[in-house]
């Protein structure tokens, strides 16, 4: 149990996909100021994740140990499929969720966050639950790390930023200052 | 028969990759190996090279078969190409480079998401000759290079004193050791693209005295 | 001007199903010809650790755990079995240094993953390398460079357990001098040897204990 509770605590806060493995950042960087569109985006990604996770785990122990070398193509069928598969269902329960989400609900496809979940999962090893338990944590993770620039990039356009940085740059600064406050979370689970 | 109007030379297909439309500076693309792999000089470089191997290759077969693939399926057909050739490298890095394999791990897999890879393959190759072809993926994949080499050249020499392994300081230098952990690349990357935006302003001031 | 024709939708399967066929094969082509040299590459990484941990090792046997108790594993090539497993090393002469037992837990950072030697003789740890860590460089990366921090493990006893004391003051054999500055992953270190070496003492008898044991099984057939 304690195994569990190290795996989510260090994919959601120590080593947080967006701020320590850079992963997720289109999103990241190009959602928009709104709270609510980022938490929404979120929550499509843990979604995505989960399914992503148990199509993953069932890959590795079923299909892939006989061809290893397909691990990537099948990886990202199902991530495609399962994205096309949450499209739709926003599409039908919420057409203004899915007005709003926009060409970043597609985008989670190619969302390294996604394939890297599936590969950080393989590489380390982990079962079925370990795994749900990862993904759940990376996915709150990555909501936490959108919510936070797009509440960050509210003030951000109000406040007065030199010319030269303006843009891109600055979003780069506020995110490193952000991955250094997320370093003090390390050391949160020590000793035996 | 009219001549192509503003025939490019192969040379600017080339050059543009490098620094005008650098897929990392300007375009703002492959964000996460830019920050994730540069914690040194030679993992940059690694990447880089892998990177140009998976964006040459599949530029030349999409290129090549670009009168043969629909336009329905073409996006899931340049995918399985680009994931054939990154699972290729990946296997070829693991048997002959097992060690720069083992620090550069699942990013070199995550190559397959890189949007410069299927953006290239969507905006140029799809739509070029395969010399062409060729000549802008080259290009893109040396600017691409270039970019990661400048961030892990920066990142090394502050957050360990050394570059490529080797000590560039005496003892008493205290390294930055945040420079080589995640924060640092994203500073690296923002000061780099700060400087760049510097640049361009420069030239644009230049200019725009020039044309008065 | 005629129109382009709109492939059907056989022909856009076709595409797409050839493409998959033809990926496919290359890649077997690609896995058959690098998966020999890459095992062998994991073989050596590991075997270059456990010389490390076992010093005077000459030669490795790698064994695997069925029904609680330590099974030989045939390695052919040098493959590694896929299961949890343990390598004895065995001097010039034959005699055992002991069994090397890679091991993992969290550290300050992230996992941290090691292999450490234990000689059961003596039921005393002798040697520790760390694998993997994601420690802080310069701080809790020091687990792995500082050659003190090292000297802890020569002759680590692991009875009754290990225990982590400030730097200086390690005056128990079954003690460990932390890192000043890198003390939570020194104490993950203490932690994962701990939980292991407990774990594996039972299964990991010297050959005096099992030769005693057969001396005493044998009278009592007739």
């Amino acid at each position: 149990m304690g195994d569990l509770i190290f795996i989510f605590a260090s994919a959601c806060v120590i080593n947080n996909f967006t701020l320590a493995y850079f992963l997720g950042l289109c999103p990241f960087f190009g959602v928009t100021g709104r709270l609510d569109t980022a938490f929404r985006l979120g929550l499509a990604n843990i979604f995505v994740m989960t399914i992503t996770s148990i199509a993953a785990w069932f890959l590795n122990t079923f299909v892939l140990p006989h061809a290893p070398y397909l691990r990537l193509i099948t990886f990202i069928v199902v991530i495609a499929s399962t994205v096309q598969f949450v499209e739709m269902v926003i599409k039908k329960l919420s057409p203004a969720l899915f007005k709003a989400l926009g060409i970043f609900l597609p985008l989670i496809t190619t969302n390294c966050a996604i394939l890297g979940l599936a590969l950080f999962s393989t590489n380390r090893g982990y079962g079925f639950v370990q795994g749900m338990v990862y993904a759940l944590g990376a996915g709150i993770g990555l909501t936490l790390a959108l919510v936070i620039i797009a509440g960050l990039r509210e003030e951000n356009d109000l406040g007065s930023v030199p010319k030269l940085v303006r843009g891109v740059a600055m979003s780069f600064f506020i995110a490193g200052i952000l991955s250094m406050a997320f370093m003090g979370f390390a050391g949160l689970f020590h000793g035996s | 028969m009219s001549p192509p109007a503003n025939p490019k030379s192969s040379w600017d297909e080339f050059v543009k990759g490098l620094w005008r439309e650098n897929p990392v500076f300007i375009a703002v693309l492959g964000l996460c190996p830019a920050m994730a792999v540069t914690n040194s000089l030679k993992n940059g470089l690694v990447m880089g090279a892998a990177t140009m191997f998976v964006l040459v290759g599949s530029s030349l077969l999409v290129s090549l078969l670009r009168k043969v693939i629909p336009r329905a399926v073409r996006v899931p057909c340049y995918i399985i190409i680009i994931a054939t050739f990154v699972t290729t490298v990946d296997f070829v890095l693991a048997a002959l480079m097992p060690v720069a394999h083992k620090q550069l791990g699942a990013f070199i897999s995550l190559i397959v998401v890189n949007c410069l890879i299927l953006g290239r393959q969507e905006a140029f190759a799809s739509k070029n000759t395969t010399p062409m072809a060729l000549v802008d993926a080259l290009g893109m994949s040396a600017g691409f290079t270039l970019a990661l080499a400048m961030i892990g050249g920066v990142r090394e020499i502050l957050g360990s004193g050394s570059l490529l392994g080797l000590r560039l300081f005496g003892e008493s230098f205290e390294p930055w050791a945040i420079m080589i952990l995640p924060p640092g690349g994203f500073l690296s990357l923002g000061a780099l693209l700060t400087l760049f935006a510097w640049f361009k302003e420069r030239s644009e001031k230049r200019r725009e005295r020039e044309a008065v | 001007m005629a129109a382009a024709r709109e492939p059907g939708s056989f022909r856009l399967v076709a595409t797409l199903a050839l493409t998959g066929l033809i990926s496919g094969l290359l890649l077997v082509g690609v896995y058959l010809l690098t998966q020999p040299r890459i095992l062998r590459n994991q073989a050596e990484a590991l075997y270059a650790a456990i010389f490390r941990v076992l010093p005077g090792t000459v030669e490795i046997k790698t064994y695997v755990v069925r029904d609680n108790e330590l099974v030989y594993f045939e390695a052919p090539e040098g493959r590694l079995p896929t299961e949890q497993a343990v390598f004895a090393g065995h001097r010039e002469d034959g005699s055992l240094v002991g069994y090397a037992v890679p091991a993992d837990g969290p550290g300050f950072m992230d996992t941290i993953k090691l292999i450490y030697g234990y000689d059961p003789s003596r039921r005393v740890i002798v040697g520790m390398q760390v694998l993997d860590s994601r420690e802080t460089p310069g701080l809790g990366d020091k687990i792995i460079t500082d050659p003190g921090f090292h000297q802890n493990f020569e002759a680590l006893a692991i009875e009754p357990e290990i225990v982590a004391v400030k730097k200086g003051k390690k005056e128990q054999p079954n003690e460990v001098d932390c890192i000043t500055g890198a003390t939570i992953s020194s104490e993950a270190v203490v932690g994962i040897l701990n939980k292991s070496s407990h774990q594996w003492a039972p299964l990991l008898v010297s050959p005096e204990e099992t030769s005693e044991v057969s001396q005493h099984v044998a009278p009592s057939q007739p």
